[in-house]
């Protein structure tokens, strides 16, 4: 058996433009990325396994926000105006989902607004990028990529060690689904 | 052989003259340098889309602008998704004027959204038909 190629890295793209929905996805797709391009914020927690249901809001955030994430991302990219859901809410949702909050959210915008810009950043935004969006801004994200991926490998030794040892009991005794590493 | 190099020159200056123009800006450099062999007809797929997104916006535009009572916060959501797709594709006269558009909106004046309206529609028929010329000889 040879050395397998390193999977790509799988980019959730948001917007509710069909132009920029495939303006991005060919940005990524040159880049190198796998790309899943969806026109919804809602669309998108579906398939990052967040679902919302109005009767289970009323229980505690972490166990109504469970992901069970069945599609591995990476890195979301979002545009900031959407109807319904808009970027930001988004951000807001997954940085709030004990299994969702270390993905890399970038968000996207066609209006140059500092309080919104900064806005994103303080909130957990990694990269706020002007539209039209460049090859030279995707080049970007690999660095938040990598970041993320040695995060996960860092977590996974820790856990290793964790169970090699004295068992510590988390708060709410969940492991996060994304300290899982990816076979190679 | 001349004649084909006639029409690649042909091909190049009149390119040059729509961005000399404006009718097209730098973006419209970056769709094309996202077509490759893997994706041959890219450019050509986007600026058809646009085609059908600015009909339908033009129409949904000349709808609200004919009410009894102008809708300015639906009729400035559907500049902001025109103002968005031509800058995207570097439509840039068009993209031009939807700023001053959205200006009207935000001014709920009625008077400057029609002829708003009239600059976006003479502009998407002048790009529209530059790129139509442009696709028949480009491909």
């Amino acid at each position: 058996m040879g050395i397998a190629a390193e999977a790509p890295f799988h980019v959730l793209a948001v917007d509710d433009s069909l132009i920029d929905r495939m303006l991005i996805e060919r940005l990524l797709k040159t880049s190198s990325f796998h790309v899943t391009a969806v026109d919804s914020g809602s669309k998108a927690l579906k398939l990052l396994g967040l679902v919302e249901d109005e009767q289970i809001n009323e229980e505690p955030p972490s166990i109504a926000l469970e992901a069970h994430q069945d599609v591995e991302v990476n890195l979301i990219i979002t545009d900031y105006c959407m109807p319904e859901m808009t970027g930001y809410d988004l951000l807001r949702k997954i940085k709030e989902s004990r299994s969702l909050k270390d993905i890399p959210v970038v968000i996207m915008s066609s209006e140059n607004v500092p309080s919104r810009i900064n806005r994103c950043l303080e909130d957990g935004a990694d990269e706020f990028f002007l539209k039209p969006v460049q090859l030279s801004d995707v080049n970007k994200l690999r660095p938040h990529l990598l970041k993320s991926k040695v995060k996960d490998e860092e977590d996974q030794q820790i856990h290793d060690k964790g169970i090699n040892e004295t068992e510590v009991i988390a708060p709410d005794k969940t492991i996060p689904k994304n300290i899982v590493t990816k076979n190679g | 052989m001349d004649g084909i190099v006639e029409l690649q020159r042909q091909l190049i200056d009149y390119t040059a003259s729509l961005f000399h123009e404006g009718f097209l800006d730098e973006q419209f450099n970056q769709l094309q340098q996202l077509e490759d062999e893997n994706n041959p007809g890219f450019v050509v797929e986007v600026v058809t889309l646009f085609f059908e997104d600015a009909d339908r916006l033009l129409n949904e535009l000349t709808k609200a602008l004919g009410q009894p009572s102008v809708d300015f916060k639906s009729l400035d959501a559907h500049v902001h998704q025109l103002k968005g797709s031509s800058s995207s594709i570097g439509a840039h006269r068009i993209h031009r004027v939807c700023i001053s558009f959205r200006n009207s909106c935000e001014e709920q004046n009625v008077e400057g959204c029609l002829k708003n309206l009239q600059q976006v529609k003479h502009e998407y028929s002048l790009v529209k038909d530059r790129l139509e010329t442009l696709f028949r000889v480009r491909g």
